[in-house]
C-alpha cells in the first residue's frame, strides 16, 4: 500500500516526521511555504561569510606571529583555535537543528542539495571555518529564486575562488600575467562547465573551457582585502564561449556575469540540474519523463526555480517507488532528531543546542565519518554520492545502528518503541516491524530498532 | 557469510584497531581490495587518484621542448637520471635504488581510452571499469579486475574484500565483496540482533551489509564500555587525523596488502590521492610522490621473497598539460606515465612508444600525445602473471582491447 501524501512528503522532500510538527498537506502547501519567510534562519542564526573570513585573517595574524616567536603568540593562537573549533561545532548542531525542528523541511533539503550541487570545501589555512557562510550567504538565501542567481553568487565567491584555484588564474597577456610570468588556471572554469552547468555530457569542448578560463582570469580574492575584479589581471580580447563571443579589448565583471548567465539558462544546464533533482530526491534511476517535464519548466521559466520545484512535485512520477533513496548519514541524524522530538519542551533543544566541543564530537561529527560523510569534507567538488550502495555499507550501517542507540538512550527515555514507530514512519511502518520493535527487551533498543530499519534509512 | 571469517582476517581488524586513530578512524581511509586465487604470482594495483603529471614524475629532459614548456617545473628539485634522457622526480628517489636492481620500470605516453572531457571523475570510472569510450562513462558498473577474477577458473577463495567506506570499483561485481573499516561499534543485545535481523529480512541492501558488519563487530569486541566514536577522540587526535598520518595511511596499505599478499591474497588493490596539482605543483606533487614511493618500498620490505613473484602496478585516470599552466602547476592532460615495480619486472627501462613534445607531436596542441593503451599493459601483466588467455583480456576483461605485440615488461 502507498504511503500516503504527507507520510511520502515529509520523507521524501523533508528530514521525515515529527511527534510536534504537522506534515504537509498538499504540493500547494509545500509551495507556499517554501515562498514564506525563512523563519529558522533567523532563529538559529549562522555567522556569515565575510565576519568568519576577518576571524580568519586575525588568526592568520596570531600564525605568522607565532612563527617569528613573538611573546605570548602561541598562547592567543591556542585560545582562537579553541574559539574557532567551538564555532564549528555550533554550527554543525545549529545545522543538525534546523532541519530538525523546522516547519519546512523541503527549504532545509534544497539547502543541501545546492549546498551539494556547488561544492566547497575548506582549503589550506586560510579558509578552514568558512563553509557554513558560503551556504548560508550565497546559497540559503537563492534557493527559491533564479538559478542564474545563485550560479552568480557561487562562481564569485570568494569560497569557490579559493576551492577551484581561481584566485591562481591570471591572463596570460594581462599586465599582470606580463609582468609576473603568470597564465591560466582552468580548475573553475572546467567544474563550473561539468559539475555546475552543462554537465559533463554537454556540448562543450576543451577549447570552451579554455575560453572560459579565460574570461574569468579577473576573478580575485585577497584574505584582507576580500573580493575584487582585477582588470589588470584579466586576459585582454574577446573570447568565443559556445559559439558566442563576450568580452572586449579589456575584461571586465559584467563579462564573467554575461557568459555565466548564457550557461546557466543553456538547455544542457536544464538537462543537467533537472536529472540532478530526480536523482537526488527521487530515484538512483530517475524516470526520463519526469526529468524532461522538469527541464522544460526549467527552460520555459528561464530557470525560476521555484517553477522547477513546482513542475517537479506536480509530476506523479515525483510520488512513485516510495524507500528508492538512502538518507545521507547527515540527513539520517537530521531526521532521527526530528522523530526524537528534540526541542520541545521535555525533549529540550538544550540538549543538542549545548553540548560541549568534546561531545558535539562525539555525538555527531565523529559518527558523520564514521558513516563516511564527514561534516564539511565533501570527497570532491562533484559532492557525495547518490547511490544507494555508497551509503548502506557494512560500516555505515554499523554506525547508524549504534547511533540509533546512543540517541534513543539520550532523547527517547520514556517513548514506547510501537507509538515511536507510528510517529516516525507513520502509515509506512506496517504491521511486521510495528510486532518486531514491539518485542524489543528494553525502550531504548526498540527506539533504536525503528532508527536502524529500513524504512527509516531508506526515502 | 561465515566463510568470510578467517584468523588472519581477524588479525587484521585487530591490528587496525590497534592503530588508532592516523589511520583506522580516518574518514579518508583508502579502500583497499584483495583477492585470493590459485598460484604463485602477485599483481598489485595502485589508482592514482586526482591524474598524476607523468612528465614530472619521468620527465623527459633529453627532449628539446622540454624546459621551453615548463619554465619553472623542469626546473624544480634534483632529479636523477634514468636512461640518460628521461629522469626521475627527486620526491621518488626512495626507489631509484630498485631502478638500479632492474625492479622498476615506467611506460610513458599511455593512458586509457578517455578523451577530451577531461573530467577526473569519468577518467577514473573508466580506468576502474577498463572498458572503451564507446560503451559509455558509467554504463558499466564492475570493474575490470573483477572481470578477470571471474575468468579465471578454480578461484577458490571468493574472498575479495574492501576495507574502507567506498569500494573500488576494480573489484565490484559477481564476486563478493564486503567494505568494512574496524572502528565503527555495535552494542546490540542478542535479541536486539535478532529483531534487527527480522527488520533487514526482505531487504537484500540491508541484509547483506547488516549481517557482515553485526558479524565483524562481534569479531571485534565491541561491546565495551566506551561512548560512541570515543576510541580516544581527544582535540590532539582529532587535528592529528586531519593533517598527519598522510604518509603514514600508503605504508600502513602497503604493509597490510604485502602480509596477506604472503598468505593466500594474490591480488590486491588501493588507491592513493592527492594528485591534482593544479597550482604549485613542485610542492603539491612532493606529498603524493612521498606516499607512492613508501607504497612500493614498504610492499617490497613486506614481501621479502615474494617480491620477486610480484608486479606492482600504478596507474591514473589522465596526465596533465605539456605547458605548465599559470599558476606553477598543470591542468588536465590526456596521456601520462604508469609505473610497473617488483621482482616479476623486467626494470631499468622505460616502455612505450615516445612521441616526443614538439608542437605537432602534442594531443590536441595541448597535451601530451597517447601513443599506448594502458590496458595493453596491464593485460599482457596479467596474462604472464596468471596465465589468462588472450581472447578472455581483449573481449571480457578489457572489452575492445587490442593487446599489440608484447612489450615484454615481465621477466
Amino acid at each position: 500500500m502507498a504511503p500516503s501524501f504527507p507520510t511520502l512528503a515529509s520523507i521524501r522532500y523533508g528530514y521525515g516526521l515529527s511527534p510536534i510538527i504537522a506534515p504537509p498537506q498538499s504540493v500547494e502547501a509545500m509551495l507556499a511555504s517554501l515562498n514564506g519567510p525563512d523563519v529558522i534562519a533567523r532563529d538559529l542564526p549562522i555567522v556569515p561569510f565575510a565576519i568568519r573570513a576577518e576571524e580568519e585573517v586575525a588568526m592568520g595574524k596570531l600564525r605568522r606571529a607565532r612563527r617569528k616567536n613573538v611573546d605570548g603568540a602561541l598562547a592567543k593562537l591556542k585560545v582562537a583555535n579553541r574559539i574557532a573549533q567551538g564555532e564549528q561545532m555550533r554550527e554543525l548542531r545549529v545545522s543538525l537543528l534546523r532541519p530538525a525542528i523546522a516547519t519546512d523541511g523541503f527549504r532545509e533539503r534544497l539547502v543541501r542539495f545546492w549546498a551539494d550541487h556547488f561544492t566547497v570545501a575548506a582549503k589550506g589555512k586560510g579558509l578552514r571555518y568558512v563553509t557554513t557562510g558560503y551556504i548560508e550567504d550565497a546559497i540559503r538565501p537563492l534557493v527559491t529564486g533564479n538559478f542564474g542567481d545563485m550560479l552568480r553568487s557561487t562562481a564569485t565567491h570568494p569560497a569557490m575562488l579559493v576551492y577551484l584555484d581561481q584566485i591562481q588564474s591570471v591572463g596570460p597577456n594581462s599586465k599582470i600575467g606580463k609582468k609576473m610570468d603568470r597564465g591560466l588556471n582552468e580548475n573553475l572554469a572546467r567544474e563550473i562547465m561539468e559539475l555546475h552547468t552543462l554537465g559533463v555530457g554537454g556540448s562543450y569542448s576543451q577549447a570552451d573551457v579554455r575560453q572560459f578560463a579565460e574570461l574569468l582570469t579577473g576573478l580575485f580574492y585577497n584574505y584582507r582585502k576580500g573580493f575584487s575584479f582585477r582588470p589588470n589581471a584579466a586576459e585582454p580580447g574577446a573570447e568565443i564561449v559556445l559559439g558566442k563571443s563576450y568580452g572586449g579589448s579589456r575584461g571586465s565583471l559584467e563579462d564573467v556575469y554575461a557568459v555565466l548567465d548564457d550557461l546557466a539558462l543553456h538547455p544542457d544546464t536544464a538537462r543537467h540540474i533537472a536529472r540532478k533533482l530526480v536523482v537526488h530526491f527521487v530515484s538512483d534511476l530517475p524516470d526520463p519523463k519526469l526529468v524532461a517535464h522538469v527541464a522544460a519548466a526549467f527552460m520555459a521559466s528561464g530557470g525560476d526555480l521555484m517553477a522547477v520545484y513546482a513542475a517537479l512535485l506536480e509530476h506523479p512520477a515525483a510520488w512513485e517507488n516510495p524507500g528508492s533513496k538512502a538518507k545521507r548519514p547527515f540527513d539520517f541524524l537530521a531526521s532521527s532528531l526530528r522523530a526524537l522530538g528534540v526541542g520541545t519542551n521535555g525533549v529540550g533543544a538544550d540538549v543538542v543546542a549545548d553540548l560541549s566541543i568534546r561531545k558535539t564530537r562525539l555525538y555527531f561529527q565523529a559518527p558523520l565519518q564514521i558513516m563516511g560523510q564527514p561534516w564539511l569534507q565533501p570527497p570532491g567538488p562533484d559532492g557525495w554520492p547518490e547511490n544507494l550502495e555508497d551509503w548502506i555499507t557494512p560500516q555505515g550501517l554499523a554506525a547508524r545502528i549504534q547511533w540509533a542507540l546512543v540517541a534513543a538512550g539520550l532523547l527517547g527515555n520514556n517513548t514506547d518503541p510501537t507509538r515511536f514507530a507510528a510517529t516516525a514512519l507513520g502509515d509506512v511502518a506496517d504491521e511486521e516491524l510495528l510486532r518486531v520493535v514491539g518485542f524489543a527487551e528494553s525502550r531504548v533498543e526498540g527506539i533504536a530498532l525503528v532508527l536502524a530499519s529500513p524504512e527509516f534509512n531508506r526515502r | 557469510m561465515a566463510s568470510l571469517i578467517n584468523p588472519t582476517r581477524r588479525k587484521f581488524l585487530l591490528r587496525g584497531a590497534a592503530l588508532g586513530c592516523s589511520a583506522a578512524a580516518s574518514p579518508f581511509m583508502t579502500p583497499i581490495t584483495l583477492a585470493a586465487m590459485p598460484g604463485d604470482n602477485r599483481l598489485v594495483v595502485i589508482i592514482l587518484r586526482g591524474a598524476m603529471d607523468g612528465l614530472d614524475v619521468v620527465r623527459p629532459v633529453g627532449d628539446e621542448d622540454f624546459g621551453f614548456y615548463r619554465p619553472t617545473l623542469s626546473e624544480a628539485g634534483n632529479p636523477s637520471d634514468l636512461d640518460g634522457y628521461f629522469a626521475l622526480n627527486e620526491h621518488l628517489s626512495a626507489l631509484a635504488p630498485m631502478w638500479d636492481k632492474g625492479e622498476l620500470a615506467f611506460a610513458h605516453a599511455v593512458s586509457t581510452p578517455y578523451r577530451d572531457k577531461r573530467s577526473h571523475f569519468d577518467g577514473q570510472d573508466l580506468l576502474e571499469a577498463g572498458t572503451g569510450m564507446d560503451v559509455g562513462v558509467g554504463a558499466v558498473r564492475d570493474g575490470w579486475l573483477n572481470r578477470m577474477l571471474s575468468s579465471v577458473p578454480d578461484v577458490t577463495a571468493k574472498t575479495a574484500f574492501a576495507v574502507g567506506r567506498e569500494d573500488m570499483i576494480l573489484l565490484n561485481g559477481e564476486n563478493p565483496v564486503s567494505s568494512w573499516s574496524p572502528n565503527a561499534r555495535l552494542d546490540l543485545s542478542p535479541q536486539g540482533k535478532r529483531l534487527l535481523q527480522q527488520l533487514y529480512h526482505g531487504d537484500a541492501l540491508f541484509q547483506e551489509a547488516g549481517n557482515t558488519a553485526t558479524e565483524l563487530a562481534e569479531l571485534l569486541d565491541m561491546g565495551s564500555e566506551n561512548g560512541l566514536g570515543d576510541g580516544g577522540m581527544s582535540d590532539a587526535m582529532m587535528n592529528s587525523m586531519m593533517s598527519a598520518g598522510k604518509a603514514a595511511r600508503a605504508k600502513a596499505l602497503a604493509r597490510f596488502a604485502g602480509e596477506r599478499l604472503n598468505e593466500e591474497t594474490r591480488i590486491a588493490a588501493f588507491s592513493i590521492g592527492g594528485w591534482d596539482t593544479h597550482q604549485k605543483q613542485a610542492k603539491g606533487i612532493k606529498r603524493a610522490l612521498g606516499e607512492l614511493g613508501d607504497a612500493v618500498t614498504t610492499l617490497k620490505e613486506t614481501l621479502g621473497v615474494n617480491w620477486g613473484k610480484t608486479a606492482v602496478l600504478a596507474m591514473t585516470e589522465f596526465g596533465r598539460t605539456a605547458r605548465e599552466n599559470g599558476s606553477a602547476g598543470a591542468d588536465h592532460g590526456t596521456a601520462g606515465v604508469m609505473l610497473m615495480a617488483g621482482g616479476a619486472v623486467r626494470g631499468g627501462k622505460i616502455y612505450g612508444d615516445w612521441p616526443g613534445l614538439g608542437e605537432s607531436a602534442l594531443y590536441d596542441n595541448r597535451d601530451l600525445m597517447p601513443t599506448m593503451d594502458v590496458r595493453a599493459f596491464a593485460a599482457h601483466t596479467m596474462r604472464g602473471l596468471f596465465s589468462i588467455e588472450q581472447g578472455a583480456l581483449e573481449r571480457a576483461i578489457f572489452p575492445g582491447l587490442d593487446m599489440g605485440a608484447d612489450p615484454r615488461i615481465l621477466l
